[in-house]
């Protein structure tokens, strides 16, 4: 018969040898392989200290993004939730009034923006549909809490911290400073 | 009227090497826990606990602090004396096994000589192996009392496993005893002092003896007893709290006391190689002595612990093969070949 791949081997199914049936021979061969994890560098990071880098297509929680100039970007059209498939998204657009032109980029907004994490399934289709580049999937993860209520995460929730006027909040947003190997957390 | 005195520092000195050797049995336990985790992390690339204090040192503690703390349940239906009984037979069984292991050389305290060991008694290993019998009767009863058809299960299985591997590892033992002529343990580590170790004489009975002591231990790959994925965690499925704590203890306490008993018997106990004692002070040989015998049962017990995870356990049926057909024979012909070779020396 041919073989899919050249690792393939047949199963022996003669008896066992004395040696064999006393297991030991086995059991030394084993016994040398778990040595040899035993010092392998463990694959373990110690969580909340320390972070595995993701790649940059990483889907993690959503971000409502701002222009340059600080002003929100999104303008409530609602393809993001036509877009997507967990119908996980909601929102009620608004009009902007003139004193409001420094918050908001376009004539119309958000007023209210809301997206169910337990529903999402972070398949980024909203990031693909938004025509203004407003929404954006990051690379935070295990949004965690003690109700199901608090996972509709409301517009607040997302939006990213203005990076004119709130520039503490909005590095820490992007999470420069967190360590991503084992090393940084034992030192 | 000379009948009646008592030697108070006797009574004192033994009492002093009691404490002390329960506490070290028990701390030793209490570390084979965390030990046991650690390495199995190791084994599997992973860290292990390390979040109750540096390095996780303080994880038995929290462990211990979780299990008396938990609720005791004994079932409605349960024997519960026997119940009870159960787990403290266990774990006394456990514990005063190390009575007659000779843990060093003596001290010497003013002109007086403190020999580190309980109790010589001339049967040392005899009673080593009642003792360890009795164990079995801590599973059989805690199975048999839980009123549960698993745990009765796992107790049936587990006294049939420790009588069938208790005679297989009797029989390797005669052959040693051949060799050296006493059931004393302080003369078999006495004997062993600056000569080869027992283990160069019968290799084969001591591996038959490690693999019989794995048994008896109710450790991977022979742990049908608490076999927790066929029988819902065997003999201990209805216990919880300290009783539970309790039998997973005698565990961990009769694996330090099998390894005390292999490194005595076979690995020349006290003994360390190119350290003549006679060279040094009493007092300093004495703990060269502890210190030697103390690695040795850390190297056993890392071997328990290293084949807990490397390999898995074994069917039933192959357990008793094993033991029955592979052993048994071997250890025949090991106590054969033994006395033909010793009588053949001595003609």
């Amino acid at each position: 018969m041919q073989t899919l791949t050249n690792r393939s081997e047949n199963v022996d199914r003669s008896p066992m040898t004395f040696v064999e049936s006393l297991y030991l021979p086995a059991i030394v061969k084993g016994m040398g392989i778990t040595l040899k994890h035993f010092f392998k560098k463990p694959a373990t990071y110690s969580y909340p200290e320390v972070k595995r880098p993701f790649s940059p297509v990483f889907r993690g929680l959503h971000v409502l993004n701002r222009d340059e100039e600080g002003r929100e970007r999104c303008t409530a059209c609602g393809l993001c939730a036509l877009a997507c498939p967990a119908e996980a998204i909601t929102m009620e657009a608004a009009e902007r009034l003139p004193e409001e032109e420094n918050l908001y980029r376009e004539e119309k907004y958000a007023a209210k923006y809301e997206i169910n994490m337990l529903r999402c399934i972070f398949c980024g289709m909203c990031e693909e549909a938004c025509p203004k580049d407003a929404i954006y999937l990051s690379e935070t993860f295990t949004p965690s809490d003690y109700a199901r209520k608090k996972f509709i995460y409301a517009k607040e929730d997302m939006l990213i911290p203005n990076k004119n006027t709130e520039k503490e909040d909005y590095e820490k947003a992007l999470g420069k400073d967190v360590p991503t190997t084992a090393s940084a957390f034992f030192d | 009227m000379t009948l009646l005195v008592i030697d108070w520092a006797l009574i004192i000195e033994k009492l002093i090497l009691i404490v002390v050797v329960v506490l070290a049995s028990l701390v030793i336990a209490l570390y084979s826990t965390y030990g046991e985790r650690k390495i199995a992390a190791f084994f599997q690339d992973r860290i292990g606990p390390n979040r109750a204090g540096p390095f996780g040192l303080l994880q038995p503690l929290a462990d211990g602090a979780k299990l008396i703390f938990k609720e005791d349940v004994i079932p409605n239906a349960a024997n519960k004396w026997l119940f009870i009984l159960g787990p403290a037979m266990s774990m006394t069984a456990a514990l005063i096994t190390s009575a007659v292991i000779p843990w060093g050389n003596h001290l010497e305290i003013g002109k007086r000589i403190v020999p580190l060991q309980i109790a010589d008694v001339n049967i040392g290993i005899l009673y080593v192996f009642g003792v360890v019998s009795l164990g079995v009767y801590g599973i059989m009863i805690g199975g048999w009392a839980s009123n549960n058809k698993f745990s009765l299960m796992a107790a049936l299985r587990g006294a049939s496993q420790a009588i069938s591997y208790e005679l297989a590892m009797g029989m390797s033992l005669i052959a040693l005893l051949m060799l050296t002529g006493s059931l004393s343990l302080k003369t078999i580590a006495a004997q062993q002092v600056g000569h080869l170790w027992n283990v160069c004489y019968q290799p084969l009975g001591f591996i038959i003896f490690l693999v019989c002591a794995f048994a008896e231990c109710n450790r991977t790959p022979f742990d049908l007893a608490e076999a927790e994925n066929e029988l819902n965690m065997g003999y201990h499925q209805e216990y919880s709290s300290m009783k539970m704590g309790f039998y997973l203890f005698a565990e961990y306490v009769n694996m330090f006391i099998s390894s005390a008993v292999m490194a005595t018997m076979y690995f020349g106990g006290y003994d360390l190689p190119f350290f003549n004692p006679a060279n040094h002070s009493a007092n300093f040989a004495a703990l060269i002595g502890i210190i030697a015998l103390m690695a040795k049962v850390l190297f056993f017990i890392f071997l328990f612990m290293w084949v807990r995870w490397t390999i898995p356990r074994f069917r039933y049926d192959q357990l008793m093969n094993l033991g029955w057909k592979k052993l048994l024979p071997l250890a025949l012909a090991n106590m054969l070949i033994t006395a033909v070779v010793i009588l053949w020396l001595h003609k």
